[in-house]
């Protein structure tokens, strides 16, 4: 059976199966809509929160980034798992007691404040709105790869099938077929690391493969290590970036993650307190199983990537001699090739191959068949390898089955799929509820709010879809933002309205202005306004600006709070009521 | 009455010293194993990896899910022991 026909029976498969989910899930009352009606048992609630959090970035990038930067990837891999320690143990239970349906709702109610609420909602919809573009790019690019239709294309069935199960089924629909998404996409990781590690090392578990010694006697680390030398890296074990900017990064992913709108509200959906911790603990189980996997995926990865490449004597491979997935990837734009010293090899080497990074493809062929570019460097490095490939194209650099390559085009779709739809009920959920209920129209039924809220998801999809389709150029940048924003608003004035009975309006609200003032300001100048890096306020980074927006907030909340008077006597019992997990029960309705 | 609310606040008071216990060993194993003291760690090996390296790319996943189990765990017991589990 051909590749193309096994792809499309894997992902066309798995679509008929979100379908035959959303159907079967439908919502009937904005309970449902919001929170699948509270009544999702811990263990499908920590699967669907895996697949909500694992984004076309954690399945198709962080491989990428880990095998292009090495150690520093830690910052990545601690951040987006460290976080759930902070959910489990600072938000998900005390959420969960309060008992409403979004974040804007705790921190509106909590600061009894229709200005904290509305910068709750705007944060929530710029986030959940940065985020959501990627996806839909994710599911373009796999798209038009393996199926060989036109990315556009590729983006508006993967509306279509959002559409599907977002709008019908609301929380209730998108949480069973997360939980369907998650098992699609976690086989599609694992299967291939199980045969790369085997391959390579002889061992099954790729966890403990990366650590293993070669049949050379060199152990996979310390042959990376050379390999990387050799042709002029850095050292793979080796840290490139300076520890404060480590320590202030992973601190603001952190922060970040357990501030995502979209990952809080799933802990909405449990009937219990414990309940929410307990699918705190299932989510990292479920989700460790992959980021645990990245750095093995990463690693032989990169060993498979420069031998194919440079050829077992390190001195470069014809191009017409290429493996078919080099000529593939190429024609995709993702890998670019200058022949520099006219020896008709493919030579890599550190450095940048193009002028500012990617190659510019002319429209033409070269004399080997090669696509011409027109920005070649001075470097002695021909090649441009984009680093989102590693994971799409591993399995054709191991010469995997076919079988194995579909899944994992099934896999991405699946975790860009899953994602979306969280982000796009979240934003929904924003709009008719925090919106149109909460703050404009408070009189609206239920099925007028239930409607109001379909209504905002089909908009939010078609908004969505047309940024996948004309992303802007910072969809990259902005990742920063959206977790910059997490941190520094959402997540200190969460914290404070639990752990602090003291905590205000006024502190609250100057808090997360002054933090996210800041936070942006810092990003916006270093991403696009031209800040050059000797200007780095102590060298931190701006994704890890987040960390200093989130001190700032506390710090200014905590010294206004204290200045002006203390909170209504029957926010004090609130919130000693959300301190203890009886009677969560039924604190659902409004 | 006055009993019930010292009991939460002695509910409260317990429940924080767990969460801090468990953010400590939190904060070392990320920010001390993994980015503070990672070089010093990097000496040594550990099943074919330097330690630092393990710990930051793999070993402090394995705790903080240790963390959230045990934190489980504990908080099931405090519910229990202060009656106010649901």
């Amino acid at each position: 059976m051909s590749l193309d026909l096994l792809t499309y029976m894997f992902i066309g498969g798995s679509f008929a199966l979100y379908i035959g989910i959303a159907i079967w899930a439908r919502a009937g009352s904005t309970k449902e809509f919001y929170v699948a009606g509270g009544g999702v048992p811990p263990v499908a609630n920590g699967m669907a929160t895996a697949a909500d959090w694992m984004s076309a970035a954690s399945f198709i990038s962080l491989a990428g980034i880990v095998s292009f930067i090495g150690r520093d990837g830690a910052a990545y891999l601690m951040g987006w798992t460290g976080g759930y320690v902070l959910l489990a143990m600072l938000l998900a239970p005390y959420l969960r007691k309060f008992g409403k349906f979004t974040v804007p709702d705790f921190v509106g109610d909590r600061y009894y404040s229709s200005t904290a609420r509305t910068i709750a909602v705007i944060c929530t919809i710029v986030i959940s709105f940065t985020y959501v573009a990627g996806q839909m790019r994710g599911v373009g690019i796999v798209f038009s790869r393996y199926l060989h239709v036109d990315i556009n294309t590729g983006v508006i069935v993967g509306m279509v099938i959002v559409f599907f199960y977002a709008v019908l089924g609301g929380m209730k629909g998108i949480t069973y077929t997360q939980v369907a998404q998650y098992c699609v996409l976690i086989m599609a990781f694992m299967v291939p690391a199980f045969f790369l590690s085997m391959q390579v090392t002889g061992h099954f578990l790729p966890q403990t493969g990366l650590g293993a010694t070669l049949d050379t006697g060199k152990s996979v680390l310390a042959t990376l290590n050379d390999l990387s030398v050799e042709l002029g890296f850095d050292q793979y074990t080796q840290g490139n970036k300076s520890t404060i900017d480590m320590f202030f990064m992973t601190a603001a992913l952190m922060c970040g993650t357990a501030g995502l709108p979209h990952v809080i509200v799933r802990f909405f959906t449990v009937p219990r307190v414990k309940d929410a911790r307990i699918s705190a603990g299932w989510a990292l189980i479920f989700i460790a199983i992959l980021y645990t996997t990245v750095p093995a995926v990463a690693g032989f990865g990169r060993v498979n990537l420069i031998e194919t490449i440079n050829g077992p004597d390190n001195a470069g491979v014809e191009y017409t001699q290429m493996p078919s997935w080099f000529k593939n990837w190429e024609s995709s734009g993702l890998i670019g090739w200058a022949d520099k010293n006219g020896d008709g090899k493919v030579q890599y080497l550190a450095g940048s191959a193009f002028e500012g990074g990617k190659p510019e493809f002319l429209d033409q062929r070269g004399e080997y068949g090669q696509r011409l570019t027109g920005n070649a460097s001075v470097s002695a490095n021909e090649v441009y390898v984009d680093r989102d490939i590693m994971v799409l194209a591993n399995p054709e650099i191991a010469n995997l089955p076919d079988w194995v390559i579909a899944l994992v085009a099934a896999g991405a779709v699946a975790a860009a799929l899953s994602t979306a739809a969280g982000l796009l009920l979240v934003i929904s959920t924003s709009i008719s509820h925090d919106l149109m209920k909460k703050t404009i129209n408070p009189n609206i039924t239920d099925q007028q709010e239930l409607t109001y809220a379909r209504l905002a998801a089909i908009v939010a999809i078609i908004i969505a879809g047309y940024f996948g389709i004309n992303p802007p150029g910072f969809v990259a940048q902005v990742v920063a933002l959206a977790f910059g924003l997490a941190a520094s608003s959402v997540f200190p004035a969460i914290i404070l309205g639990i752990f602090s009975t003291r905590m205000n309006t006024q502190g609250a609200v100057s808090g997360m202005l002054v933090g996210l003032s800041v936070t942006i300001a810092y990003i916006v100048y270093f991403k696009f306004m031209g800040g050059t890096p000797d200007q780095l306020l102590f060298g931190i980074s701006p994704e890890g600006f987040g960390t200093v927006g989130m001190l700032l907030n506390f710090t200014v909340a905590l010294l206004v709070s204290a200045m002006t008077p203390e909170p209504p006597a029957e926010i004090q019992t609130i919130i000693e009521d959300i301190r203890i997990p009886r009677g969560a029960g039924e604190a659902h309705t409004h | 009455m006055s009993t019930q609310s010292d009991r939460a606040r002695a509910y409260w008071r317990e429940n924080l010293r767990i969460i801090f216990t468990y953010m400590v060993v939190w904060f070392v194993v990320s920010y001390g194993c993994g980015i503070l003291f990672v070089d010093a760690l990097d000496q040594i090996q550990f099943f074919g990896f330097p330690l630092g390296f393990w710990f930051a790319q793999q070993g402090a996943i394995y705790v903080f899910i240790g963390l959230i189990w045990a934190y489980v765990f504990s908080m099931n017991r405090l519910d229990e022991k202060y009656d106010v589990h649901e």
